[in-house]
């Protein structure tokens, strides 16, 4: 007792610390610093909201400031979660209005938001500062005009890659008329024209707006005008940059970039003509972030550009960049730290994919503060992934999708074992792996043995057979998130760790060989497990052996959920005779 | 499975597993649909890929997941367009619903012993053993090219971006969905519309040119949206039976209480089903499925219809 730490003097150094897995620590460590942190904490992180009931976080964290939620599995980005599968913000919204009105902050992930929603957000949160929906869906402008009108104190509104029903530009004039405390605004998913002048208006009614990303519908002249009203961004995301080049706005635009002494970082580009680049040129020297990624601009365009980014840390660009413009970034991009490129064309029909393993080669040697990765190319080698790995030991994150299905090592025939073993070996900090092409059982092998910090790990198409995920299950020590498409194995691997399952946040599985019998068998040995079985075409009997088309297992503390849909089954609902309800009965 | 990895196994070109599947890829010189058939033949050697409905006979797996092969890169979930596929790529695919799905159901909003029939045929459907692929090599092609759902892994925003702007530059990157055998605009590869219901928490978007008429928009949107519409086909159990001549979309302005309409490029909301097809894809902006009630100025037929055959 005598050694007891008074509480105030705990809670002015939990004043210090903000990581939340520092706090989650803090929190188990004895009742009285449970009850000390649960009081100081300000931001809530929930990685899957149906692990905790909306009502238990309200209780516990009193003084919550600020809530992030994930809803809908990662793979949902892809089309692999139906729709109506769930993920709806409504209950935790509903919940934190009438337990914790003072909340600022809402981010919001891969969830259903409706209009009814933002309406209830802006009516209850009085001090409310920031709104960030990524990937979201399920609600119109209507709801984003309730937001922008009722809350007063508005810092952020960013619509990350949502979908929204879009009635027309007008939210955008339900902004307060006096003065906005707006210091970021994104509207790029949204599809309709909004009225410059509302726009202009706006931006010079924001003195401390930084960051401004703009919708395609936004033209070049638009975009002047605003730059010119906001020299003070620093980031930027353009509209569209079809135009006809006409001199006189070639120079406008120039100039207008040219005054934008601030800006950081640059996104959008949606069709931009190669003839308008140089007007970006003034502002290139002092990026450190830039989204080429829906610019479909040639090569050489992109060298020009690149070559003057000497401070770029994070570059997301398509695969017109080619290898030899990659081979350009790895020798002028010295700071990057994030690449990204993706396919111009998304197709199956890979064949004409202009970046090989080589232009990944290439910044891996030339870029030594490179840690995160996402690259998509039609094939790859081991000795490529051999090098990467030797030569950056220090990736966090390393996406490789080759895009052709079980392709080997072209010049080889083997399958990337090798290659992926290197990585997880060679990679110490490794937190996230994304792997492709022709892979055995000993990859996994490896991995689960070496890969001791991924925490997030993503197959498709791979593996000879169960032993596959008994090696990741058994192994990969930090795992938390593991989603698997297409890999011929089911139940052995799963349930001989199932006990695993209760250590990670979420396991996916579709189109392996997982059968109903074990999906029931998991459900009932591991009730602090949510055992869901998702399948659009469910058969109209259900025998043992019969395989599920998707899996989605994750831990819970909050018991069966209520909304499931009527293709997904859980033991809650179905008990004994486990066959999905018909939609339509 | 096969314990041993050697690379001879993966044989890209034909799979001496699968006789059946070998002889459909070499007909086809699309590289895509062999790869997709690699992938049923390496990850699933004890499972022969059928069109085999939930519910029909097989001692093995039913790879309805395989049949996921979403022909656009259109953000609608490729499970959901297995039986779409079935009606769209063959005039001779016929639903029994006893033994159909949500989906089937929602379509032919009928007990068992009816059919949904195309083209005046009855033919019932039985365990079939022919791959998908071969079905979708003599069938007229389809909008675009096969796929896997969700693979390659991007997100649908970008693709819808990428295929918007794709759309505006017609000569980069779009030859080879503009080789579709398709009626109607040729210049763009894609037409993707929005659809949205009163009543559904989020809209969708689809690919118009990945119907060829109005039977196929109206099957895929109750698909799309059936989800909704929980006991609006069920309750009207007689309706659908007659169908025999007349189009799906009938159907479902007559038994349900939805009608589809659409916005054209004048802005004016319109009476899904009035104009031609082809004139249909050019004109129409976007889609939306309202309640039979609010479309009443939009559309004087549909109540015309409803009088005459109730």
């Amino acid at each position: 007792m005598a050694l007891r730490l008074p509480s105030k003097v705990l809670k002015h150094i939990l004043s210090f610390i903000d990581s939340n897995e520092d706090r989650n620590s803090v929190s188990l460590v004895c009742k009285s610093w449970f009850e000390t942190e649960r009081k100081t904490r300000k931001r809530v992180f929930v990685g899957n909201c149906y692990a905790v009931t909306p009502a238990a976080v309200a209780r516990r964290f009193p003084e919550m400031r600020s809530l992030t939620l994930k809803g809908k599995p990662h793979f949902a980005d892809y089309n692999l979660v139906p729709d109506g599968w769930g993920g709806y913000a409504c209950p935790w919204i509903e919940a934190m209005a009438a337990k914790s009105p003072s909340l600022e902050e809402i981010r919001l992930k891969r969830m259903v938001v409706t209009d009814e929603c933002l309406e209830r957000i802006a009516a209850s949160f009085k001090d409310f500062k920031v709104l960030v929906l990524t990937s979201c869906e399920g609600f119109s402008t209507d709801g984003i005009a309730a937001i922008a009108s009722t809350c007063r104190n508005l810092r952020v509104l960013e619509l990350r890659e949502c979908i929204v029903e879009d009635l027309g530009g007008d939210w955008l004039s339900y902004f307060p008329e006096t003065s906005t405390s707006l210091v970021s605004l994104d509207f790029s998913c949204l599809d309709s024209e909004v009225k410059i002048s509302d726009l202009e208006r706006l931006v010079s009614r924001s003195p401390n707006l930084k960051s401004l990303k703009l919708n395609p519908a936004v033209t070049l002249d638009g975009l002047v005008s605003i730059l010119r009203r906001a020299p003070q961004l620093t980031e930027l995301g353009t509209g569209s940059f079809a135009a006809e080049l006409k001199p006189e706005a070639f120079t406008k635009l120039s100039k207008a970039f040219s005054n934008c002494k601030q800006l950081q970082s640059l996104s959008g580009l949606w069709d931009v003509l190669p003839e308008y680049l140089p007007a970006l040129y003034s502002v290139c020297p002092g990026l450190t972030s830039l989204n080429l990624s829906y610019a479909t601009v040639r090569m050489p365009d992109l060298v020009e550009l690149l070559r003057r980014c000497s401070k770029l840390q994070k570059l997301w660009v398509m695969d017109l960049i080619e290898d030899k413009g990659l081979e350009a970034v790895a020798s002028y991009c010295k700071e990057l730290r994030e690449l990204r490129v993706f396919p111009s064309e998304p197709d199956l029909d890979a064949t004409n994919i202009p970046v090989t393993e080589q232009g990944l080669v290439y910044v891996s040697k030339g870029c030594r503060k490179l840690e995160s990765v996402l690259y998509f190319c039609v094939q790859f080698t081991n000795a490529a992934l051999i090098t990467i790995a030797r030569k950056r030991p220090n990736l966090k994150c390393f996406r490789l999708c080759v895009i052709e299905p079980f392709a080997p090592d072209y010049k080889t025939n083997e399958p990337l074992d090798k290659g992926f073993k290197a990585i997880a070996e060679g990679c110490k900090d490794l937190r996230r792996l994304s792997v492709s092409g022709l892979l055995s059982d000993k990859a996994f092998k490896y991995i689960g043995k070496h890969a001791k910090k991924v925490r997030m790990l993503s197959i498709a198409f791979a593996g000879d057979s169960d032993l596959m995920l008994h090696h990741l299950l058994s192994g990969c020590q930090s795992l938390k998130k593991l989603e698997i498409r297409d890999c011929p194995f089911g139940d052995t691997a799963l349930l001989e760790n199932a006990a695993k399952l209760e250590t990670m946040r979420s396991l996916w599985m579709s189109s392996c060989f997982v059968s109903f019998g074990a999906c029931k068998l998991l459900s009932q040995k591991m009730p602090r497990l949510n055992v869901e079985v998702i399948d659009e075409h469910p058969p109209k009997t259900r025998p043992e052996s019969s395989p599920v088309e998707r899996i989605y297992i994750y831990r819970t503390v909050a018991g069966p959920r209520m909304d499931t849909p009527e293709f997904v089954w859980t033991l809650h609902k179905n008990p004994e005779i486990g066959v999905s309800k018909l939609a339509i009965k | 499975m096969s314990e041993s990895v050697v690379a001879a196994e993966h044989d890209y070109i034909g799979l001496s597993e699968f006789p059946t599947m070998e002889t459909t890829t070499t007909t086809m010189s699309d590289k895509t649909k062999t790869r997709d058939n690699n992938n049923d033949g390496l990850n699933f050697r004890a499972t022969e890929l059928r069109l085999g409905l939930p519910g029909s006979e097989s001692p093995e797996r039913v790879d309805t997941r395989f049949l996921s092969l979403n022909k656009t890169s259109c953000p609608v979930s490729g499970a959901k367009r297995v039986f779409s596929d079935a009606i769209n790529e063959s005039n001779k695919w016929v639903f029994s619903p006893g033994s159909t799905t949500a989906t089937g159901d929602a379509g032919s909003g009928s007990g068992p012993g009816s059919s949904v029939v195309k083209d005046g045929k009855s033919t019932t459907f039985s365990k079939p053993a022919v791959p998908v692929k071969e079905k979708k090599s003599s069938a007229t092609a389809p909008a675009s090219k096969a796929q896997v759902v969700g693979w390659p892994p991007i997100r649908s925003f970008r693709k819808n971006s990428m295929a918007s702007s794709q759309s505006q530059k017609p000569g980069n990157n779009s030859e080879t969905e503009d080789a579709e055998a398709k009626s109607g605009p040729e210049q763009q590869p894609c037409l993707y519309v929005k659809v949205s219901m009163e009543g559904a928490p989020y809209l969708r978007k689809i690919d118009l040119k990945t119907y060829k008429s109005y039977l196929e928009l109206s099957s895929a949107l109750e698909k799309m949206f059936s989800c909704f519409t929980i006991g609006q086909f069920g309750s009207h159990g007689g309706c659908g039976r007659d169908g025999l001549n007349e189009s799906r979309l009938t159907d479902l302005l007559r038994c349900s209480e939805y009608v589809v309409t659409y916005e054209d490029e004048d802005s004016d909301w319109m009476l899904v089903g009035d104009v031609p097809w082809e004139m249909f894809i050019c004109s129409c902006k976007k889609l939306k499925i309202m309640k039979s009630s609010e479309a009443i100025g939009l559309a004087p037929r549909v109540m015309e219809k409803c009088r005459s055959r109730n």
